[in-house]
């Protein structure tokens, strides 16, 4: 058994490190790689060129001509680990979500893959608030933990053709927000209107890791508009600072 | 004026690409950047170009390109294409002054799946998020995040200094050789059975031609997992030897994601990577375990020599040389005095 407190430090080559945590999606687990992270950007460790942080794990790149990895692995474990300095600043997101047809596109598997009605499993995607864990894929694309249990569907054994931009994704326990168009192994549920990336943007990106998600439902009339307004730029989307506990 | 050069033919996956996207990997953005870093810099060196100047990566499908307006320091290098000006085959790697209306052709030659062209100044095309880079998948950077097409035109930046003539790039450290690669284990290489590690390092891998900017697929021996091959997501660098569940090697390249749920048996060493990218598909290699130090000075040492690529340049004698172009009168029928 690996003692969860005490990070494993594992070889990426001789560019970066990943400092383990952990091996399962788990909020408190999370909460100590984002903690990690800020305490390494705090640090502004010479060398370090970026950090990928991730459910389980933070990936270290850094410059092999300015660092070694066992003088960044020193320099870690010295490392005074702030216990809020991850949290300051984390938003609450309020996203919109259309869930009706043509948006829910593949309602009618998730219905059959599940057993549950469309209005219960809409009611259920709703009513949860997520946490972003990470991105992957592609620029914006959120992975996101808090799915109720209910929803709790399989991957697809083969790849649908791409969903649109903004398509709202579960499988696998998980969900996520596509930022853009991809053939996918998830089903789509809903979709919004808002842009996860747009680089026109100050913000390109519009969450950040650790943020929270609440989605509001809104009509279809609501999504045309909504979209008209995020193609011109805007984010179409409210945010507040979380509180401490 | 500002430097023009024109794309006449450029061949399927022909980009654009500086030194890549960096910053910005938390939020899933590929990085991108050269194939083979090693003769990407080795023709911005040449040209006394920044280490991170845009240059245009070309595949085996070739380009041609033209001068347009003024004479430009252009500079190439990379597998062992074959280099045509006007009617004259071309050193593999060299240094040249375009003149207005001179147009410069390569295509695949003996070996080799990648060459750079480089432009003294650099590509001045315009940067998204911080890069040049292109990256097809995500449609960013380059021109327009595509491919480069006949028709395309790139501005040259003014270049710091003109470079002195034109010249042979001897770049050795650009020489294949069969070599095994080297390779720093982890960080999932405890998901293989001991058997299964024995038997990476002892066996030959061939490229499949499921090859591209992502990934490279090889074919070999199986490498069996000892604890299932599906992991929570986690970090991805570049060169991660990722193995799914056909058991099959799986080595991440410049367009890789910044993150990944296969588990990672090593990382073939950044050394030599630009040697794994210029393999062709049917090729074959095999691997060596280094530890981590020794992968760092492999590296340290290859960016030491890379940067001698000034001081190693010769002087481009006889048929190769512009002078020799017009007094053979092969190219002063293309000129446009007008221009």
């Amino acid at each position: 058994m690996t003692n969860e407190l005490v990070p494993r430090y594992l070889l990426a080559g001789e560019s970066a490190l990943v400092v383990e945590f952990g091996a399962i999606i788990d909020p408190k687990l999370h909460d100590r790689v984002l903690a990690l992270d800020a305490a390494v950007q705090q640090a502004n460790i010479s060398g370090v060129t970026e950090t990928v942080p991730t459910y389980r794990s933070l990936m270290i790149h850094f410059d092999p001509r300015i660092l070694t990895t066992d003088a960044l692995i020193a320099t870690l474990s010295r490392l005074a680990m702030p216990s809020k300095a991850h949290r300051e600043g984390r938003q609450r997101w309020h996203i919109p979500v259309c869930y009706e047809s043509p948006h829910s596109e593949d309602i009618s598997e998730i219905v059959s893959l599940s057993g549950l009605l469309p209005a219960r499993i809409f009611d259920l995607h709703q009513g949860a608030c997520y946490r972003v864990y990470m991105y992957g894929f592609a620029p914006g694309f959120a992975f996101l933990g808090g799915l109720p249990r209910e929803l709790t569907i399989p991957r697809r054994a083969a790849p649908r053709a791409p969903v649109l931009p903004g398509a709202l994704l579960i499988a696998a326990g998980q969900a996520l927000i596509a930022s853009c168009a991809m053939p996918t192994g998830w089903y789509a549920i809903g979709r919004t209107p808002v842009k996860m990336f747009d680089p026109r943007r100050t913000q390109a990106f519009l969450l950040g890791i650790g943020d929270e998600i609440c989605f509001e439902r809104i009509d279809g009339a609501a999504f045309d508009a909504l979209a008209r307004a995020a193609e011109a730029g805007e984010s179409c989307a409210r945010s507040e600072i979380l509180e401490e506990p | 004026m500002r430097g023009r050069l024109r794309v006449l033919h450029a061949g399927p996956g022909t980009t654009l690409q500086d030194s890549g996207r960096h910053g910005y990997l938390r939020y899933g953005v590929t990085p991108a950047g050269p194939m083979d870093w090693t003769a990407f810099r080795t023709a911005n060196f040449a040209l006394g170009n920044d280490e991170r100047a845009a240059a245009i990566e070309i595949p085996p499908g070739g380009v041609e390109v033209i001068c347009e307006n003024v004479p430009l320091w252009v500079a190439f290098a990379g597998g062992a294409f074959v280099w045509r000006r006007g009617g004259v085959t071309l050193p593999i790697a060299t240094r040249l002054h375009l003149q207005p209306g001179e147009s410069l052709a390569a295509r695949a030659g003996a070996d080799g799946a990648f060459a750079y062209l480089a432009a003294a100044g650099g590509f001045d095309t315009p940067a998204v998020m911080g890069s040049r880079a292109t990256h097809l998948r995500s449609g960013m950077g380059g021109i327009e995040g595509r491919m480069l097409r006949a028709g395309d035109v790139l501005p040259v930046a003014a270049p710091a200094r003109e470079p002195d003539g034109e010249a042979l790039i001897d770049a050795p450290w650009l020489a294949r050789d069969s070599d095994p690669f080297r390779v720093v284990l982890g960080p999932q290489d405890d998901y293989f059975t001991a058997e299964s590690l024995t038997e990476f390092f002892a066996g030959t891998f061939t490229l499949t031609a499921a090859a591209d900017r992502m990934a490279y697929r090889f074919d070999g021996p199986d490498i069996a997992h000892a604890r299932g091959h599906d992991i929570v997501s986690d970090g991805v660098a570049l060169g991660a030897i990722q193995i799914p569940g056909d058991r099959k090697p799986l080595v991440l390249m410049a367009d890789r994601q910044p993150t990944g749920g296969y588990p990672k048996l090593g990382h073939v060493a950044r050394a030599d990577i630009g040697r794994l990218a210029q393999m062709r598909p049917g090729e074959g290699c095999r691997f060596r375990a280094v530890s981590v130090a020794e992968a760092r000075l492999a590296l340290l040492s290859r960016e030491d020599e890379i940067s001698t690529t000034q001081q190693r340049l010769r002087p481009l004698r006889g048929v190769f040389t512009s002078q020799a172009l017009f007094e053979a009168n092969l190219i002063g029928g293309v000129i446009d005095p007008l221009e």
